[in-house]
């Protein structure tokens, strides 16, 4: 760690989290290298996470959570650099849906994460400099095998259970996927078992934003003490109109002004929802790395389980005991519907068990890290039946 | 095991169902509902048991009380499943609803590697004489709504469901009848007297 050189690099919270994360991290060995989906080596490599509740001592109540895009591991607990709650607080915690009580919930920072999990923002050891380009493209499924040795050290045999919405939903089906006989529930929520032709075209946008700012500096920004602030606030900002629904975003905008009475006949910000949009964009710098973003929504592209399995999303799942739970919303025009019931489809073809759920909310993509009650009574009730199979007694304190 | 007062508290023909299902079994529930049966299953016959239902709000709360129910369409959603995937598919007072029941029918049989099928006998001696007698569509407990609002779209007797038996190749393997006090009627009796009497059916199949 001594090579850090503070001279080179804005010191902020941000920039120190990626390599001195206030949670807990394990460092994986270079003798215990992940073998990439690209073929590269990658090793000695950190995991960053946090936990929340307690393991039991069979080991056997343990939740993986993963995060999505620009999530990280503080899914309960403050964020160290932004200060804001934990991204999924109505989800987790003391009574909550997936409850702290009874469960042990582990959520690392992704592989390519900026929050102190190894990524393009790191410095690589052999360098003494952040990663930038040279960090090679990670796939979903390089993100769960870093996981598989989170979970290795923890000496966790069997996660009771997998989930997470978004680009966690896509980890939740590679676990379910890789490593059937360690999944014994799985939820994977909003999400897909391919990243669309779509999603795909606005992931590219974001990633040419980012690029085509000159601060971006080809990836070396770190080096030269900038940030793509621009690119990146842009990126964000295309990519926040698709976590939304046209519905919601009429209802919290409209057509008002902001703090205006009349139209400036200039390009400002005249529009509540373009300054909305611009506020998103710039908190959004303070908290994420540029690079780390180009890596992730890459590793969302390449995503596709049934490519994996000879194009048959079924075969993924073939011999499958895992308990499924699939959830979409009715809004969400990111992760329709549609493509939870390919993946709903795939594991009837298997005759695997599984529930689905669609939720009706006019919040879009987003909604599944919203107040959904629906949501959190399919979860529990999930969670309840598939703990009482697995022999997993009750919340203390509640019967 | 089932508590003396479960007949007030479960359907008849639910109760025979889980009479029928042998301890431990795969099964599939198609158009479960409120997920009635599949819970009276999980707690008397420890079943491994998911459904299928068309609405959403039902899916939903099964989910939410714990069962596996996934939103879905008899007419066209059976088609996923792989041949012989549970021990037992079951259409529980739903036949009448499908837009194809002779095709839902075959796919029960596919999936199954028994069936079990109850309805509303269209030939019970109310219904028939409600529609001798005002000539008009039955409306009574069983059949709540008005022709024009009614999922039933294919509502049929007794007699005409031993036909499609027929038609498809199926065994019958055990088919009960009841009468209007929930009581079966006696299998002695012969089948132009269950049609006349029964007014719920629920039958055993098997491919032949």
């Amino acid at each position: 760690m001594n090579t850090v050189d503070q001279r080179e690099l804005p010191s902020d919270a941000r920039v120190l989290e990626a390599d001195r994360p206030s949670s807990k991290y394990i460092d994986i060995p270079a003798s215990q290298a992940l073998r990439l989906d690209c073929d590269q080596r990658l090793g000695p490599f950190r995991i960053a996470y946090e936990t929340y509740g307690e393991l039991n001592a069979a080991k056997s109540n343990a939740i993986l959570v993963c995060h999505a895009l620009t999530g990280d591991q503080y899914v309960a607990s403050k964020n160290p650099v932004t200060g804001k709650p934990g991204w999924w607080e109505t989800m987790i915690g003391e009574g909550k849906p997936i409850d702290t009580n009874r469960f042990f919930v582990i959520c690392p920072n992704i592989l390519g994460g900026c929050l102190g999990s190894t990524g393009p923002a790191s410095i690589n050891p052999e360098t003494g400099k952040a990663w930038g380009l040279g960090f090679p493209v990670i796939t979903i499924g390089d993100m769960v095998d870093a996981q598989v040795r989170l979970i290795d050290h923890l000496g966790i045999e069997q996660l009771f259970c997998v989930a997470g919405g978004s680009m966690g939903g896509m980890q939740v089906l590679e676990w379910a996927a890789r490593y059937k006989e360690r999944v014994f529930c799985a939820m994977p929520i909003a999400t897909a078992a391919w990243h669309s032709s779509q999603n795909i075209a606005f992931h590219e946008v974001g990633r040419q934003a980012v690029m085509a700012d000159p601060d971006w500096c080809q990836g070396r920004y770190q080096e030269f003490g900038k940030t793509p602030r621009n690119g990146l606030a842009v990126a964000r900002m295309a990519a926040h109109i698709t976590y939304l629904s046209e519905e919601a975003l009429h209802r919290k905008f409209g057509r008002s002004l902001q703090d205006l009475s009349a139209k400036s006949f200039s390009f400002n910000a005249d529009f509540q929802v373009e300054s909305y949009l611009r506020h998103q964009g710039s908190t959004f710098v303070d908290r994420f790395d540029a690079n780390s973003y180009l890596y992730i929504t890459r590793a969302m592209d390449y995503f596709d389980l049934a490519a994996e399995h000879g194009d048959v999303l079924a075969n993924a799942f073939k011999g499958t005991k895992t308990r499924f739970c699939v959830v979409s919303f009715t809004s969400d025009w990111l992760y329709p519907t549609r493509e939870s019931r390919d993946i709903v489809q795939a594991l009837n073809a298997v005759a695997a068990n599984v529930s689905f759920v669609e939720i009706e909310s006019d919040k879009g993509h987003d909604a599944f890290l919203l107040d959904e009650p629906e949501l959190f009574a399919t979860v529990t009730g999930f969670l309840n039946a598939a703990a009482a199979k697995r022999g997993l007694t009750p919340a203390k304190g509640k019967r | 095991m089932l508590a003396p007062n479960a007949f007030r508290q479960h359907r008849v023909d639910h109760l025979l169902i889980a009479q029928m299902v042998a301890p431990g079994s795969r099964v599939l529930d198609v158009g479960c509902g409120d997920g009635a049966l599949l819970q009276l299953l999980a707690d008397t016959k420890e079943v491994d048991g998911r459904g299928i239902e068309v609405s959403r709000e039902r899916v939903n709360a099964c989910v939410a009380r714990g069962l596996s129910v996934i939103q879905g369409d008899a007419d066209r959603d059976l088609d996923d499943y792989p041949d012989g995937a549970f021990d037992y598919a079951i259409l529980s007072l739903t036949i009448q609803a499908t837009r194809q029941p002779k095709a839902v029918l075959e796919q029960l049989l596919r999936i199954g590697r028994r069936a079990i099928v109850s309805f509303p006998n269209f030939g019970h001696w109310r219904v028939r004489s409600q529609l001798l007698l005002t000539g008009r569509m039955p409306v009574n407990e069983h059949l709540p709504d008005s022709w024009y609002v009614s999922p039933n779209a294919h509502l049929c007797t007794i007699k005409d469901f031993v036909d499609l038996c027929r038609v498809v190749d199926a065994r019958v393997e055990r088919a009960v009848a009841f009468n209007s006090w929930g009581r079966q009627l006696g299998t002695w009796i012969p089948l132009t007297a269950h049609n006349m009497l029964g007014e719920k059916a629920v039958f055993m199949l098997a491919r032949k």
